[in-house]
């Protein structure tokens, strides 16, 4: 008898590529994504696998994995494969999927970042890095790690560099159309 | 010769040097930056990574208001901005433009990476033209990353998998442009904040290249690979046990340092690897 049977869920594809297109069904398992992916060793399933489960339906498989989430948008997969599937932009649109879905990130302080750089740009328009930097830490529980490995000094240290070196303006720059933006933004739940 | 200018937020920040070079230089050379009025944010690698929509019309507004202006061409510094800007003007060129709540409301100026645009025959010959000190004995590596190149369809680029852009802008200042295979892997980007220890391989493995072809120092055109190449240099040393030193320069610093513009101390006080060390050493500095 076979053992952990996989039953495709071929609507997942479908759903995936109404956001496309991606044309993840194209795929013939070259493994080209995989072998030029620079983050392969932080990654619990390598991108060629997403590909396939994607195909197969596996959405838990995909949607909660930390692949997904420490992939570092470098596009060489997008770049490099030969049946043109579109790998990068698959795995944001799993990202955004699994934030819809609320589907908790792996590596909730990846997600952090992400809705803290939204939440900056909502407010003044354009990113603020004086105030985003800290928020980050703050709200993703960055600093606490900080300061229980010991690193926070050599942070704080840098921290003070840059202030002195005035690479944190004091004061942010807002635009005349950010109610646009809010907008823009206003649509999707970001966390 | 008057462009459209897209800074980008960074630029605003923590990429001051980078900010200041580029109007250093283009002072200089004649080049009449028109910023972008009111533009926004691009929405950068969060917009991309969980609202794929908003990544797209944050974009778009800014190239509406790009239209706006009479310039053939507008300049990015940034490759973030300059990807983000591309990847909307093209999606919202394709059938399922209607996916999206903005539609382009006129001609786009072309949209130029800026190293790509004074890597062009004209800009260097009329860099080459302004050269008062020449780089002789410099010898860098161009490190590209990955958001000016990829994905080709986007933005346009032809040498991808081994772009020359910067190395020929340095040749031309009379340094040493050595090849290399790392010029397009990735250094992490945002990843140095939310996983430090990813960066610090990525960016590690440039180092040691670097340093086994014989490289001085690395030049970039992009402020988050300055960034995390710069910033982290001591601990990123640390993490693998071995004493880098290697200043990271933008190529716009370089071309001021040639041209002998006023500001470049100014630029180059704002890194946090010792960039003047080397430049005392080759006797290139001199600058005022
Ligand atoms: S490179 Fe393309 S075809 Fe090859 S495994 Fe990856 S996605 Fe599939
Ligand atoms: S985009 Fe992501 S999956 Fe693709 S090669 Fe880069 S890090 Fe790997």
């Amino acid at each position: 008898m076979p053992q952990n049977t996989l039953t495709p869920d071929y609507h997942f594809l479908e759903q995936v590529e109404t956001t496309g297109p991606f044309q993840a069904s194209a795929c013939y398992q070259c493994r080209k994504c995989t072998n030029g992916c620079p983050v392969t060793f932080a990654m619990d399933i390598y991108p060629d696998a997403v590909i396939r489960l994607v195909i197969l339906g596996q959405r838990q498989a995909v949607l909660g994995c930390e692949t997904i989430w420490v992939c570092a948008a470098c596009e060489t997969c997008s770049t490099r494969c030969p049946n043109n599937v579109k790998i990068a932009e698959l795995m944001d649109c799993l990202k955004e999927m699994a934030v819809q879905a609320g589907v908790p990130s792996p590596q909730p302080q990846i997600l952090a970042l992400h809705a803290s750089f939204l939440k900056n740009v909502k407010r003044w328009g354009r990113v603020f890095e004086t105030i985003f930097l800290p928020e980050y830490f703050l709200r993703s529980g960055e600093l606490l790690r900080k300061w229980q490995t010991g690193t926070w000094r050599a942070e704080m240290r840098l921290s003070w560099q840059m202030t002195r070196k005035k690479r944190f303006p004091m004061f942010p720059k807002t635009i005349k159309g950010k109610n646009e933006v809010r907008k823009i933004l206003a649509r999707r739940k970001q966390k | 010769m008057k462009v459209s200018y897209y800074p980008g937020c960074s630029l605003e920040g923590t990429a001051r040097d980078y900010a200041e070079s580029i109007l250093g230089i283009c002072a200089s050379l004649d080049i009449q930056l028109e910023e972008i009025p009111d533009w926004n944010c691009c929405g950068a690698t969060a917009a991309h990574s969980i609202d794929h929509r908003a990544s797209i019309e944050l974009a778009g507004r800014t190239l509406n208001l790009a239209t706006k202006l009479p310039n053939s061409d507008m300049l990015v510094p940034c490759p973030m901005c300059f990807n983000r800007l591309k990847t909307a003007a093209w999606a919202l060129n394709q059938d399922f433009a209607n996916r999206y709540a903005i539609n382009l409301q006129g001609a786009l100026p072309r949209i130029w990476d800026l190293a790509n645009f004074f890597a062009t025959e004209e800009m260097l010959q009329s860099t080459a033209k302004h050269i008062k000190k020449p780089l002789e004995g410099l010898k860098v590596v161009c490190y590209y990353g990955c958001m000016a190149n990829r994905p080709p369809e986007i933005t346009e680029a032809t040498d991808f998998e081994n772009p020359q852009a910067l190395d020929r802008i340095m040749e031309s200042l009379g340094a040493t442009a050595i090849p290399w295979p790392y010029k397009t892997d990735c250094c992490g980007a945002s990843q140095v904040l939310s996983r430090p220890d990813i960066v610090s391989r990525l960016v590690g493995k440039l180092y040691d290249m670097a340093q086994r072809v014989g490289a001085q120092a690395i030049v970039v055109s992009c402020q988050m690979c300055q960034a995390n190449l710069d910033m982290h240099q001591e601990k990123i040393g640390a993490d693998w046990k071995r004493n880098f030193s290697l200043p990271v320069y933008y190529f716009s610093e370089l071309i001021g340092l040639a041209h002998n513009v006023t500001g470049v101390e100014r630029w180059l006080r704002r890194h946090i690897t010792d960039p003047f060390t080397l430049l005392k050493q080759l006797n290139l500095w001199n600058n005022p």
